[in-house]
Formats: C-alpha cells, sequence, structure tokens
C-alpha cells in the first residue's frame, strides 16, 4: 500500500511540474509534428505507400520523441539533489520508478493520441475504424519504451557522457519493442484491420520483464 | 523550535572507508556522536566531510566498515528519522514553498501533513511565501524551506552539509539561531563547516578529517577554535 501511496503522491508530483513548465511535452509533441508534416510534404506518399511506411514513421517519429522526453527524466532531479530526497523519503525506492515510468507512458500516449488525427489526414490513412486498438497497441509500445527508458535514464544520468550515453543504450534495447509495435500498427492500418494478438503479447512479455527487472534492482541504480 | 516526540539518538562509525575506483574519500574513519551531541565537521575541499555525511545519511554506501544509529542506552539497533540538509536545497524549483512540505510530507507518511507543513512555515518565517514558486525565492528563503523538510519528520538526528554556505548575514543569523534551538532540544547534530564561524561556534565537539581521514578531535576547549580555523586554511 505504501508503495501505491507513494506512487501515487509522485505521480501527482511529476504532472504538476510538466504541467507547470510544460518543457518535455512542448518538445516532445513539436518534434513529431515537424517530422510527420515534413516526410507528409518530402514523399507525398500514395494510400498504400503510406500504409507501408507509416507505421515505421510513426514508431520512429516517438522513439526520438521519447529519448527527448526521457533524456531529462532524472537529470532534473539532479538540479537541486532533489533524488536524495526522494530517496530518504519512500519507503520503497521502486515508487520513484514507477510514478516516472507512469508519467512518461502518460506524456508519450498524449502526444501520440494527438498526434494519430494529423497522421491520418496528412496520409490519407483512415484510422477511426480500429482506433481503440490503436490506442492500446500505442499503450504496450509507449510502457516498454518508457519502462526501458525511465531505467537507463536513471543510470545515464549519473554517468559523464549522459547525453551520448542514453540514445546509445536505448536505441538496441528497444528494437524489439518497435519491431513488434510498427507490426501491430500496420496490421491496424489496413483496409480490413485486424489485432495482430501476438505482437500485442510480444510487447506485454517485454513489458513485464523488464518492470520486474526494474522493481528487483531499480534501488541499485539510484546508488551514488 | 516547536516541542517534539523523539528518541535521543547517536551514530557510530565502524571503520568506514569508502573508495570511488581506487580513490579513497573515506579511510578508516571510526567515529561515535553520542545523543544530544552538535559536532561540527571541519576539513579542505575533498577532505571526505560530505561522503561521510551521506553515508550517515544512508545515501552513500561505505565500501567497508559500519554505520549504526544508537539508542540513549548506547546500544545500536534500529534505523530513526534523520534529517539531511544539503548544500543543494533538496527541493523543486517549479513547487511553491508548501506543496514541497506537503509533497515529502505525504510521502513520508506523515499523520495531518497540512498541518505540519503549516508548523513548519511558520517556524522558519515563510508562512506569507507558502503559495510562492520556491524558484522565486532567495538563496536563503531556499534554505529555510530546505530546513523546514529536513524537520517534518520530527528527526532525532540532524545532518547539514555547509548549511551556511551562500547565506548572507542575516540568514547566517537566523541559521544559528535555528540551529542553536535544535541542539537545545536534544537532538543529534553532525554538520561539515568551513572554518570558524557564528554557526560553528554553537558546535560542542569539532572533528577534521584530512584526506580521508579523522586528524583531530576534541571537545569545546582551546584546541576547538585551531580545528575549525585550520579548515580555513
Amino acid at each position: 500500500m505504501a508503495l501505491l501511496s507513494n506512487t501515487a503522491v509522485l505521480l501527482g508530483k511529476e504532472l504538476r511540474t510538466e504541467f507547470r513548465s510544460r518543457e518535455l511535452l512542448t518538445t516532445t509533441v513539436v518534434f513529431i509534428l515537424t517530422i510527420v508534416v515534413l516526410f507528409s510534404f518530402t514523399f507525398d506518399p500514395s494510400v498504400s505507400e503510406s500504409r507501408r511506411f507509416g507505421p515505421g514513421l510513426l514508431w520512429l517519429a516517438f522513439l526520438f520523441a521519447a529519448s527527448l522526453m526521457l533524456q531529462p527524466c532524472f537529470l532534473r532531479e539532479q538540479t537541486n539533489d532533489t533524488l536524495s530526497a526522494l530517496r530518504l523519503s519512500v519507503g520503497d525506492p521502486f515508487a520513484i520508478f514507477f510514478a516516472k515510468l507512469a508519467a512518461n507512458t502518460l506524456f508519450l500516449l498524449f502526444t501520440q493520441v494527438l498526434l494519430l488525427p494529423v497522421f491520418s489526414v496528412l496520409y490519407n490513412v483512415p484510422i477511426l475504424a480500429a482506433f481503440p486498438q490503436l490506442v492500446l497497441v500505442m499503450f504496450m509500445g509507449s510502457l516498454g519504451l518508457s519502462v526501458t527508458g525511465t531505467a537507463l535514464s536513471a543510470i545515464s544520468a549519473q554517468a559523464r557522457m549522459r547525453e551520448l550515453l542514453l540514445p546509445l543504450l536505448l536505441l538496441p534495447l528497444l528494437t524489439p519493442v518497435l519491431i513488434a509495435s510498427t507490426e501491430a500498427t500496420a496490421a491496424l492500418l489496413v483496409p480490413n484491420p485486424l489485432m495482430r494478438w501476438d505482437w500485442l503479447g510480444f510487447l506485454l512479455a517485454f513489458d513485464v520483464v523488464f518492470l520486474t527487472a526494474l522493481w528487483l534492482f531499480g534501488e541499485y541504480l539510484l546508488e551514488e | 523550535m516547536t516541542p517534539t516526540s523523539f528518541s535521543p539518538t547517536g551514530i557510530r562509525f565502524e571503520k568506514i572507508d569508502k573508495r570511488y575506483g581506487g580513490l579513497y574519500a573515506l579511510r578508516r574513519v571510526s567515529l561515535e556522536i553520542v545523543p544530544g551531541e552538535c559536532v561540527a565537521l571541519a576539513g579542505r575541499n575533498g577532505s571526505g566531510k560530505t561522503t561521510l555525511l551521506r553515508i550517515a545519511a544512508r545515501l552513500a554506501r561505505p565500501s567497508a566498515g559500519a554505520v549504526s544509529f544508537l539508542n540513549g542506552r548506547g546500544e545500536s539497533g534500529g534505523t530513526p528519522a534523520a534529517g539531511f540538509v544539503a548544500h543543494a536545497t533538496m527541493v523543486y524549483d517549479e513547487l511553491t514553498a508548501e506543496e514541497n512540505l506537503l509533497l515529502f510530507a505525504r510521502l513520508q507518511g506523515i499523520a495531518e501533513p497540512t498541518a505540519r507543513a503549516e508548523a513548519l512555515l511558520t517556524e522558519v518565517g515563510l508562512l506569507e511565501r507558502r503559495n510562492s514558486l520556491v524558484r522565486t525565492f532567495s538563496r536563503g528563503m531556499r534554505q529555510r524551506v530546505a530546513i523546514a523538510r529536513a524537520l517534518l519528520n520530527e528527526p532525532a538526528v540532524i545532518l547539514f552539509d555547509e548549511p551556511a554556505t551562500g547565506l548572507d548575514p542575516q540568514g547566517v543569523s537566523w541559521f544559528a539561531q535555528t540551529l542553536k534551538g535544535l541542539r537545545d532540544s536534544c537532538r543529534t547534530i553532525l554538520m561539515s563547516v568551513h572554518g570558524e564561524s557564528e554557526v560553528s561556534s554553537l558546535a560542542t565537539r569539532a572533528i577534521r578529517l584530512d584526506a580521508g581521514s579523522v586528524v583531530a578531535d576534541t571537545q569545546t576547549g582551546a584546541n576547538f577554535r585551531s580545528i575549525l580555523a585550520f579548515a580555513n586554511a
């Protein structure tokens, strides 16, 4: 119970500070919009082309947006050494991770839901027929990005070449998530949308494995 | 300071080593701080003061040795509530003074967090600025919020890492008064200091670290001032 109540308090803090500063959301939304608009005008794809490479483009944009979002996740706790204050205050250090990954997943999901209609219009790909399924895939993919990224953000925040280290560690680890998310998304953008439960199951397994690892070893990532 | 309910607690450091790679930040440090003592840790930059404080706060693990807390009878056991005030404020700039205190009070499971936050804001003289963002505060005001945060759980042990650094003379006087109140309420205080000052003069014992080792340790007396003065050299 202490874990959940601490997580809820910390999630509230994450949301409050973000909506007050709008630091992460503004950056990621603008970044993703720029990519989607730029590619739309550069390639001027037909509907079939959009369905073929659109999902890959979307998830690539999400990946870069996530790495932008995840970089300051623990870094800003170092400005005033607030991470130490959190470590002294919470009973279970996993609450710190849990709150951060919940906040990152929410922020990422928010930008994705905001972007999907723009993508649909610019690339002429209808999404309404499979919108709830798309949101589910986006959620599972975002969770994968966030779990891995939050853990690596904690590691890289304490390293010297931190700006370089996070993407260097993150990109190879996230390749399976990106493949699964792209495949699941592609199957939902065809004229007869199909939910690929195999890829969704893979995402679920990935999320559970990394979440468990974070729960078991997260405390060590916060130590000096 | 508000009358509080806590058990007097001391700290025992036993043969503490702390290495960062091949570099020793602390080397075989053994100390016993009795309940209610106010100890000034002096030493040059890099002598190991901050590391020792962070180990006492359980924010860093020693590479060797052990730290334990002692009850009033001198027996070790348990991990009591310890307040830690570092040189960094350890509060969020994007939250108000009250939001910061409420956040940490809720995380620590303090009953009636709003009342506790209000009482501490009154004590540190920031009640009128409770709804102002911390980023709009001066260094001295931030330090007051930091002290209020450290006192939320009524700690028996308080650790200060160069608490007066960056404060103006008025701020130093305020801090010295606060420290005196804490010392007189029988809390155990361990603080790192830079040289002799209004703050360090409140200590009842001075310890000097050099290159990670304890090189002098004395109660009040002639040697006391020389230990603090040496740190300024």
